[in-house]
């Protein structure tokens, strides 16, 4: 009996593994193996080299403090990660809060989360393009600051910017932190923050000490989501950036178009060795599936 | 009963206000912009309303083939969101019972999720790219004649480029799995078999029914992330071209409001399936308020 049920569940188990297997597991293989090849202009060959990882840190270490390009396009990327990991907790925390604490009825709650939901099933490249008429030189935002006098001249920062690629990624990334806080936050027992407020804790306190560190598992598989979506993009920062804004991603694109692969390969490498780290660090704070 | 509500309240209630403008506003622009009229551009003001663009973007839009963008993302959407159905739920009663190997799998799912896409579809098409000089290598070692003539590449629509969107759907039909059987009572199912239900039975009269609004959700899942899906289809779907890819090319070669037009044809697909889905299921929810669970009633 025992023995049939495991059957059971190999086959049923087994055509997710499949794709898996073909479609994820092979490919990071072989990018790992074609990361040591070499490479023409128009073809790949096997080889077991190491030039692709060396060019791609060339002068990195001698000419510090100054940054070479693969060093900057990290710090640049890692920027990013950092301002929309910010800004998105900020807001996710709060719009949890709100929808967990605030709003009474169980209805409403599930209305008001497919509301903050239902934009992420839509397709990100139209919500990225509807930024441009109201961001663009003669956009909704510049006409009204020239209207009422705030500036005379089109504000030029606003599209294709630092500034519209950070909008962008917290337009379209800030549900990873929702969801998963909302779902920390809704099992918290109500009676832990009244028995906090009558211990005397400000709210302040009670937010810091208690509804954080309870938080803590939504907060850090919200945190790995937004991270590693930024870290790997080159669509948000190739769309809102006007092609202008280097990013790891992009670079790996770029040399996949010219049939670098080995390049590219390397480059993807070191990217995942990046985001593993920065996952392992985050991953100690939960256990993932416990929370589900 | 109701105490009144804090000042705390009306300050977070307006955050979410502005947050909702926030992540809908952009969006409704481009909606009704694309129905500017023939003089207008891609700001405003409108220069009349019209369906000038529409027209415009079937007619085609240069060179780009859109109607064939679009039957493309269509039909690969509709056999990823069936095969993930099918995988997730076969693959969400597969981890009811431990088996070896279903902690690697489970984390193989979460990995798929958080590996960067670029880095899925740059591995997928160097695999697809080996595997094509592999079949030339062996038609020429053995003469076969029909790859000289035929074989182009392993790579199309169907097979690296449904690999490489169920690689990215497939995780989301896991954990929404997961998180309905860990809810699951199991006393339901024990009663089926006990009463003489085969495994079959159980699962089709006494299983489905209950999982039935979760599989929608799958569905939904399945559909959407599908039909937007671009970092990872961006190398691996070949020759061919899915909507989302060609919305990006566009992006860079139109200057009119007909980009604005096939914005607001794709979101309207998009929001036609997340409609009927909620529906569906605010629907099979309220019959089973009003009748209780309608499972084995099928016996």
């Amino acid at each position: 009996m025992a023995k049939s049920s495991t059957k059971t569940s190999y086959w049923q188990a087994a055509p997710m593994a499949l794709v898996f297997l073909l479609f994820f597991a092979v490919p990071l293989g072989v990018i790992l193996i074609v990361s040591f090849w070499k490479y023409t202009q128009y073809s790949i060959s096997p080889a077991f080299i190491f030039s692709n990882y060396t060019d791609i840190f060339s002068g990195c270490f001698t000419q510090l403090p100054s940054l070479c390009t693969t060093f900057s396009t990290y710090l640049q990327t890692l920027i990013f990660c950092a301002e929309v990991w910010a800004l998105t907790l900020a807001i996710g925390f709060t719009i949890a809060y709100f929808l967990v604490f605030e709003v009474r009825t169980t209805t409403m709650q599930v209305v008001l989360a497919l509301l903050c939901t239902i934009p992420f099933w839509t397709s990100n490249v139209i919500r990225m393009i509807s930024w441009i008429p109201l961001l663009g030189r003669n956009g909704l935002i510049n006409q009204g600051l020239q209207d009422v006098g705030l500036t005379s001249h089109p504000i030029e920062w606003l599209l294709y910017s630092h500034f519209s690629v950070l909008l962008a990624f917290v337009h379209l990334n800030t549900v990873f932190m929702i969801i998963p806080i909302l779902n920390s936050m809704a099992r918290i027992d109500k009676s832990l923050i009244e028995a906090a407020h009558d211990a005397g804790a400000s709210a302040w306190q009670t937010l810091w000490n208690v509804l954080i560190p309870l938080c803590k598992p939504g907060i850090a598989i919200g945190s790995i989501f937004v991270i590693t979506v930024v870290m790997g993009d080159y669509i948000t920062i190739g769309i809102m950036g006007g092609q202008q804004i280097a990013s790891v991603g992009k670079v790996i694109q770029v040399q996949t178009n010219f049939l670098q692969f080995p390049l590219a390969a390397a480059n993807a490498v070191v990217l995942l060795a990046t985001v593993l780290v920065l996952i392992w660090a985050l991953s100690r704070l939960v256990d993932i599936r416990k929370e589900l | 009963m109701h105490e009144r509500r804090s000042p705390a309240f009306f300050a977070l209630a307006l955050f979410f206000a502005l947050f909702v403008v926030f992540l809908y506003g952009p969006t409704i622009t481009i909606l009704i912009l694309s129905f500017q009229g023939p003089q207008g551009g891609l700001t405003f003001p409108m220069r009349g309303v019209s369906l000038h663009w529409f027209r415009q973007l079937f007619q085609g839009i240069g060179v780009v083939d859109i109607g064939g963008a679009l039957w493309n993302s269509l039909k690969l959407g509709i056999v990823v969101t069936i095969l993930t159905v099918v995988a997730s739920v076969m693959a969400g009663l597969a981890f009811r019972r431990n088996f070896r190997g279903a902690t690697l799998l489970f984390y193989t799912a979460i990995a798929s999720l958080i590996v960067p896409s670029i880095v899925v579809s740059l591995g997928i098409a160097l695999e697809f790219r080996i595997a094509d000089d592999g079949v030339k290598a062996l038609g020429d070692a053995y003469s076969i004649e029909w790859i000289w003539d035929n074989f182009t590449t392993t790579m199309g629509l169907f097979t690296s480029g449904l690999g490489a969107h169920l690689s990215w759907t497939f995780p989301f039909g896991l954990l929404i799995m997961f998180a309905v059987f860990n809810r699951f009572n199991p006393a339901f199912e024990e009663a089926a078999r006990d009463l003489g239900a085969t495994p079959w039975q159980a699962f089709r009269h006494v299983v489905l029914p209950i999982i039935a609004p979760a599989i929608a959700g799958v569905a939904l899942f399945g559909f959407t992330l599908s039909w937007d899906e671009i970092a990872r289809s961006s190398q691996a779907m070949g020759a061919d071209n899915t909507l989302p890819i060609t919305l990006r090319a566009l992006t860079t070669t139109v200057t009119t409001p007909a980009i604005y037009a096939l914005g607001t044809v794709t979101t309207a697909i998009s929001l036609t399936v997340i409609g009927t889905v909620l529906t569906v299921v605010t629907i099979v929810q309220r019959r089973r308020r009003r009748h209780g669970s309608d499972a084995g009633k099928g016996v």
